[in-house]
Order: C-alpha cells, then structure tokens, then sequence
C-alpha cells in the first residue's frame, strides 16, 4: 500500500499539475495542490532589489521591504499584524541583490486574507515616520549584532575580497551609516520606482485547486499597474583575483573563529552548473561533508563544521569552502581545505564518488517536495532560472547523464587554489 | 489527523509506535533513548551529547565511513540531537530504501565500538563545538542563567557540558554510559511514513526484539528546591548589544498547569513553534511585544516553554533597545505580568491562541519527519496522547486558569534574571 503520488520520473511537479500563467499586467503565477494538509503556503518576487540603490544608501532595498509592513493606506501596523495573528498566517518580505522576496503561510480559508493583504501592503505601504524610526533602530541594532558573528562577518569579508567592484561585493544589509542616511521619502521614491507587476512572481501550493488560487491573485493583483516602474541595471562582468588575497577580521573575545575560502562559481543556468554541484557534494556536502569534512573533522578533529557550499544565482554564484576552527589551527585548516582544492583540479574524482553523489541527488529528491514549503521553492527555482516546467521529471536522468570528465572540467573552470579569496573573522586582533 | 498509531510494546521492553501517512513515498524514524543532560552529575557533564557522537564512529557492521556514506547515497536526511530529558537519532528515507536505517538503528543501539582513538578525535571536535557556541553572547548568558535558577537539579548544566568535564571524560565512562541507558526497555522506535504497519512490524520484531534488555536505570532525583527570592547574574562580553533573560520555574509537561502556561506563553510572547521544523509565527500583537518593542524599550522579545519530565523554566528573552537600562524594561515585564494576575484576559485572546497553535498544527502536518517527530517526542515526557489531544486541551483553557497561572508561576521571587552587559570592545567602525 505505497503512495503512487511521488514516485521517480513518476508524479514530480510537472506540467501536468503545475499551472502558469501570466496575468495581463505582467505578474507570473505558479500554482499547484496539495490536500495533505488544509493550508496553502505563498512565496515569489517582485524585481525590486538592491542592485538598484545608490552607494550612499546600501540597504535601501531591504529597509524598503521591511518597512512595507509597517503601514499601509487602509491599516497601521498593529491593525496589519492583528489580521495576520489573528488567524495564525504568516507575511514577510525581504530585499535581496536582484529581486525582493515575498512569503506567507495562511489555512486555507484564509488565503484571500492573505491575498488582499499582500496586495494592500505591496501597494499601498505609507511608511509611518515613528515606526520607521523604530525599524531603523532595529536594524541598526542587527547590524551590530552582525558585526559581532564571526561566521556573517567571515561571509561580508569573502565577498568584498572576491567580488571587487562587482556588485555582489556590496552588503545587501547596508551598513551603520547607511542605514542612518535612509529616510521615509527615500523609502517612498524606492518602491514608487522599482515595485511593480512586471518581473513579478507569485507562487502557491496547498489545498485549493490551482485554478482557484491563480483567480485569487488576479481579483487581488491583476489590476496593479506602474507604468514608470523601473529595473536594475545589467550586471557588469566579474574579473577575477590575479592572486591569493587573506584579509582578517578582529572580534575580540572569541572563542573560535569562522573561515570562509574559495572563488566564484557558476550562475544557475551555466550549462556546467550540474557538473559543479557534483563536484561540490563530493568536495565538501557527501555523508559527513565530503572530502573536506573527512580530512578537517574526522581526521584531524579540528573543526566542529567544515564543509563546501556552491550557490548559484543570476550571477556569478560561489563555491567556497567554511570552517569553524580554534584560531590555533588556523593555518593547518587552510592549508588542507586548499590541497583538496587542488585535489579536485587535478584529478577526476572517482566513479564511486560520483555514484554515490548521484544517488543522493535523485535520492533525496522526494525529500525536498514533499512540503508545501518544499515545493514552493522548487516552483520558484523553475521560474527565476527558466528551468522549465518539466525539469524534476527531467532531473533523474541529467544528473544520471554527468561523468567524471564532466566534473573535473568544471571543477577546473571554477576553482583555483593560487587565486583565492579567504576571510578569517573572530582574530583577536 | 485521525490515522491510526500502533503503540505497542516488545518482549524486551522496547516500545514501538508506527503510523502509517501515504501522502508520498517517505518514511521517517526516530529512536529516542531516555537519557540526556538530566542523568549526569558534575565530572561527566556532557556525557550523554558525546556518546551521541560516538554512535556515529561505527559499528563493527557499520564502521565509521560506512554509515553516513549509505545513507547518504540513498538521498536520505539523518542526524541526531541530544536535551537535557533525552537523545533522539532520526532519518527520513526514501519509502523502498528504508530498511537500511532500521539495521542501521537496531546495530548500534548495542554495538557501538567507541575506540580510544574516535574518542580522542572526537573529544577535539566536541571541545571546538563548544567554543563556537561560546562565540554567541546568549549561550554565555543562558548558561548563567540556568546556573543560577538550578543549583541541585542536573538541568543546571548546558547539555554540551562543561569545559572541565570535556577534557577529561574517558573512553570508559563513555562506554559505562552507553551501556547504562542503551537498551531496549529504555528506548522509544517511531516510525511514520509510507509502509504497511502490520509489514514494518514484523520487521521490527526480526531487528529488534531479540535485543537484550537490560537494568532500568537507575536516576537520581535531586529535586530543586523552591526558589525564595529573585536572583540575578550578569555576563558582560564584547559587543553593543545588551541581551536580558528573565526565568521562571514552572512545572513539567504533563502537569495539569503545563497547558495554560502554554496560554500564557502566547498571550505574553506570541505563538510558539509545533513543529521541529521551526516556522513560527509572528508576535507583533502579544502583549510584550507591544509593552516593550513599540515602547521603544526593546528591539526584540521572544519567549518559550519546553517541554520536559522534571519542572523546568519558562523563558523570556529581550534585545534592549540601545540606550535604555535593564531596571526600565524589568519594570514594564513585571507590568506586564501583574495585568495578568489582577485579572483574567479576555476570552477572544484565548480564542486566538487557539487558533494560532490550530495553524501550526496544520503547518506541519506536511512534513512525515515532523508527524514522525511528535510520535516518540511526546512520549519523553507525557504520552501520545499529550499531542493528540493537545488543540483539545488547550481550548478548554479558561482566562481565570491563565490569570492563576500567572500568579503562581511569574513571581518575582521566582525569578532569575540575566543581563548580557557589553563591554563595548566592538571594532566596528
């Protein structure tokens, strides 16, 4: 008595139950069922993002998302959360690099309270001065709390040495100064300008059908118009480091510091970024993290984590090793995460590593749709990289497809152990 | 929900619950062993989060690379956790690939190797865990905290035990310890997911039941005393952010109280997770939130109860809005609470806590390892049944159960409080 609902190449989210559409305005909506359990989770993007702010007021675009729910035309900010909390849903936005990111949660009768909330705020937020004031300080506040994590600070550092004047070099959070600079008509000019249906997506999966769910966004959305609504600019082009650069951040009275070390990866649409997601499970994710794991945690015990990370957006992703480690063993841990750096360019893996990697990919595939949330953000992955509808019913045999050769080509397109960015935050000094 | 769970008890005391979900091809399990935190003294603390580690060192079946490698070639999730009440191992699998893990589960709950050298590597890794927890401000300052509010019970003492005890725990007492608390009678098997029960069964019974049981443990009870008056302890750190943890002890889980504190909870800090996956609500509209954050006297309030066997505490936990003194916010908390105690909320308060855990409850009906989760979870401290009826309970909640609770809970010479001061050390720009 097994469930024919999931089964590989089976029934993964498809064409078949996946309905897009694309609204007369622009707005692009996902939706799919699931009855399993009597709610709907909400997530998508509107084009909104930082790479539109100017230098002197980083964070702009993150601000201007959390201070949406600050207040809109029809209600305050109390009155916004007493909808929410009162039927236990759930809203929030967030500004990111190309796009500001939409989510929520809601029973399924009270997803057009969701809908017309969404709608309301997006539209229509009034960024009240008073509460304005208060999200500055709380902002400020995280970013001093920021400042003190070793790991975020390893993460800001890595990116500023890696990225240069690339965009992808600049805190999406902003700054102290920043973030002091920024005011209510800023706020205000940000979403009249950037915030709009075109570039937008909606995606929902629960218990209503898709057809209904996708009625719902257009009687609350589909008359939303910005005829002057802008977007970012393209992004420039990515020059690598000529060489190894080692920059240090002090925090005093740490215990133990965080390295992050490598170079930037592929976008998600390289054709070798299924080759590099191989690599990088075998490199640093496999059973307890892979070569890396093996050799600084299991072998040598020197780090409680330690692992490698590919993350591949738009843009030049990154492919990157972390550690967390006694500043002792600073040096010993770089030096072995580089000669597995090295490893990786050298030779091709073995085909046993690369079998079990792939078994794990497929394996884990049911896994990762199984939730509403779960495939929620797979749907968004299809549509933000043009993935096509049809690519987890495709997936099995692309991952089946890769070789060793394949791998190893584009571990040597991407990762080069004499050019490498490294930041090491939590020094004393 | 309304599936059927088959509870039942082995030959040799090992107690097994399965719940048959075929909404996709999954199944999870969990094996809980009733030791934790709770069953060491000062000399072995961290014994029992250290033997977790150790069980993933191998078997002579499943040596040290062999077990995480197969499951993760089978795209599996696993890990482990250890609490003061108890230490969990679960995996979420594949349905057609589960019986692994069964084998898996039924090996090292009696073979587990624990080498001189594993555990001398692992001791480094253990050690190096501690220290990055270290590294955050609020583990140093919980605890103090639990410290100070326990000064007989063994909850007194982080689960990571202490650094003394660290450096010189044995291989030997490590193994006393596993052979101690191991055992079949002292174990619960939960599984849920995509199978036949009466199949799994008998399958389990093959893995399982010959498995000797062994001595109920035997458990100290070092009861904690009544608290008489209000403590406090400070932590001062680098940083520019100061943290306050305000405890009160209450009484355990399946106590009559347990569930209006719970009400409480909600009515004070907003809604707290019912799913391990975490996913919580906001809290905008609870009354701390709304005393202390719009007051501009806190960035942030969070509060929890956790369910355990012994009495435990109920926390509240507040970032200070800079600039502002520790006594101030301590005066709106103690505000706060007397509203509560001179008189019962209004009834529609209770109705939306109601609500939001009926929310929450649905929220994670979509995860099998969440509904896995909660079979062997409540089981720790209560019964199934504790979850089962847990939305029932808690609607029969009344506003002068609430108001009672307060009074006898949220006292002040109940009360431990703890600052984080920092020393302003940043070097932040």
């Amino acid at each position: 008595m097994t469930s024919k609902q999931l089964s590989p190449n089976g029934s993964y989210p498809g064409p078949e139950d996946i309905t897009r559409v694309e609204l007369p305005n622009g707005i692009i909506v996902l939706a799919r069922a699931n009855f399993n359990s009597p709610s709907v989770v909400l997530n998508g993007y509107l084009s909104a993002g930082s790479l539109s702010e100017p230098l002197d007021k980083l964070g702009l675009a993150n601000f201007t998302a959390a201070a949406l729910m600050r207040g809109s035309q029809q209600h305050d900010f109390q009155q916004i959360y007493d909808i929410l909390e009162s039927v236990g849903a759930g809203l929030g936005f967030s500004g990111g690099v190309h796009s500001t990111s939409l989510g929520g949660m809601a029973l399924v009768e009270d997803l057009p309270l969701l809908l017309r909330l969404t709608n309301e705020i997006l539209r229509y937020p009034t960024f009240p001065v008073e509460q304005i004031e208060r999200l500055r300080t709380q902002l400020l506040t995280g970013l001093a709390i920021q400042a003190q994590d070793t790991a975020a600070m390893a993460h800001l550092t890595w990116d500023q040495i890696v990225y240069q004047d690339h965009p992808y070099s600049l805190p999406e959070e902003g700054q102290p100064e920043t973030i002091a600079r920024i005011q209510p008509e800023d706020l205000h000019a940000f979403h009249q300008q950037f915030y709009g249906p075109r570039g937008m997506v909606i995606i929902l999966v629960g218990a209503v059908e898709p057809d209904a769910m996708i009625a719902q966004v257009e009687a609350t959305l589909g008359d939303w118009q910005n005829p002057a609504q802008q977007f970012s600019p393209p992004l420039p082009s990515l020059e690598l480091l000529s060489n190894t650069v080692l920059r240090k951040v002090p925090i005093p009275g740490k215990s133990q510091v965080d390295i992050i070390l490598g170079n930037p990866g592929p976008t998600r649409r390289s054709p070798d970024f299924l080759a590099s997601a191989l690599g990088n499970s075998i490199l640093g994710q496999f059973g307890m993290y892979g070569r890396i794991g093996e050799i600084v945690r299991e072998q040598e015990g020197l780090a409680y984590y330690a692992y490698s990370s590919l993350s591949a957006g738009i843009g030049p992703g990154a492919w990157y090793a972390s550690a967390g480690v006694d500043p002792v063993n600073i040096e010993k841990t770089i030096a072995l995460i580089r000669q597995e750096w090295r490893r990786m360019i050298e030779q091709p893996v073995s085909a046993e590593e690369l079998a079990d990697s792939q078994a794990n990919f497929i394996g884990r595939l049911p896994l990762r749709l199984e939730s509403n949330g779960g495939v929620a953000s797979a749907l968004l992955r299809l549509e933000r990289h043009q993935l096509g509808l049809d690519y987890y019913q495709r997936y099995t045999g692309l991952v089946r497809s890769l070789t060793t050769e394949q791998v190893l080509a584009a571990a040597q397109h991407y990762l080069d152990p004499d050019r490498m960015g490294i930041a090491i935050a939590g020094v004393e000094s | 929900m309304g599936q059927t769970i088959t509870s039942l008890r082995l030959s040799n005391g090992l107690q097994v619950l399965l719940k048959e979900i075929h909404t996709a091809p999954i199944i999870s399990q969990w094996v809980w062993y009733r030791v934790g935190s709770r069953d060491e003294h000062p000399g072995i603390t961290g014994i029992s989060h250290w033997n977790e580690h150790m069980l993933f060192k191998g078997t002579p079946r499943f040596p040290a690379k062999v077990l995480d490698k197969a499951i993760s070639r089978l795209g599996g999730q696993w890990n482990a956790l250890t609490s003061q009440d108890w230490t969990a191992y679960y995996e979420t699998m594949p349905a057609e690939t589960f019986d692994l893990t069964l084998e898996l589960e039924a090996d090292r709950m009696q073979h587990g190797i624990f080498e001189p050298e594993e555990v001398e590597l692992e001791r480094t890794v253990i050690l190096s865990e501690r220290q990055g927890s270290e590294n955050e401000p609020l583990f140093r300052l919980s605890e103090e905290v639990t410290a100070t509010a326990f000064r007989v019970h063994p909850y007194h003492h982080e689960v990571i035990g202490d650094t003394a005890d660290l450096l010189t725990i044995q291989r030997d007492d490590l193994y006393q310890h596993y052979r101690t608390y191991y055992l079949p009678n002292n174990a619960v098997l939960a599984v849920a997911g995509d199978f036949d029960h009466q199949a799994m069964l008998a399958r389990i019974q093959e893995l399982f039941e010959s498995i000797p049981g062994g001595p109920e443990p035997s458990r100290t009870n070092r009861q904690e005393p009544p608290q008489t008056g209000e403590r406090q302890v400070v932590v001062e750190g680098p940083g520019d952010t100061t943290y306050m943890q305000l405890v009160y002890h209450v009484p355990a889980a399946n106590h009559p109280d347990f569930i209006a504190l719970m009400v409480l909870d909600s009515l004070l800090s907003g809604p707290s997770g019912a799913s391990i996956s975490g996913g919580g609500l906001s809290n905008k509209t609870s009354r701390l939130y709304r005393a202390l954050v719009e007051g501009e006297l806190a960035i942030s309030i969070s509060g929890g109860l956790q369910a355990s066997i012994d009495p435990y505490l109920y926390t509240l936990l507040l970032i200070l809005h800079p600039g502002r003194k520790a006594e101030d916010i301590v005066t709106v908390v103690q505000s706060e609470i007397q509203r509560l105690q001179d008189a019962p909320p209004p009834a529609n308060e209770l109705a939306r806590a109601v609500k939001q855990a009926r929310a929450l409850f649905a929220y994670g009906m979509d995860s099998i390892t969440s509904q896995a989760f909660w079979l062997g979870y409540s089981e720790m401290f209560a019964s199934y049944a504790w979850f089962e009826n847990y939305l029932d309970r808690l609607a029969t909640v009344t506003p002068e159960d609430v108001q009672r609770v307060a009074q006898v809970y949220l006292r002040r010479q109940n009360c431990t409080r703890g600052t984080y001061l920092p020393d302003s050390r940043s070097n932040a720009p």
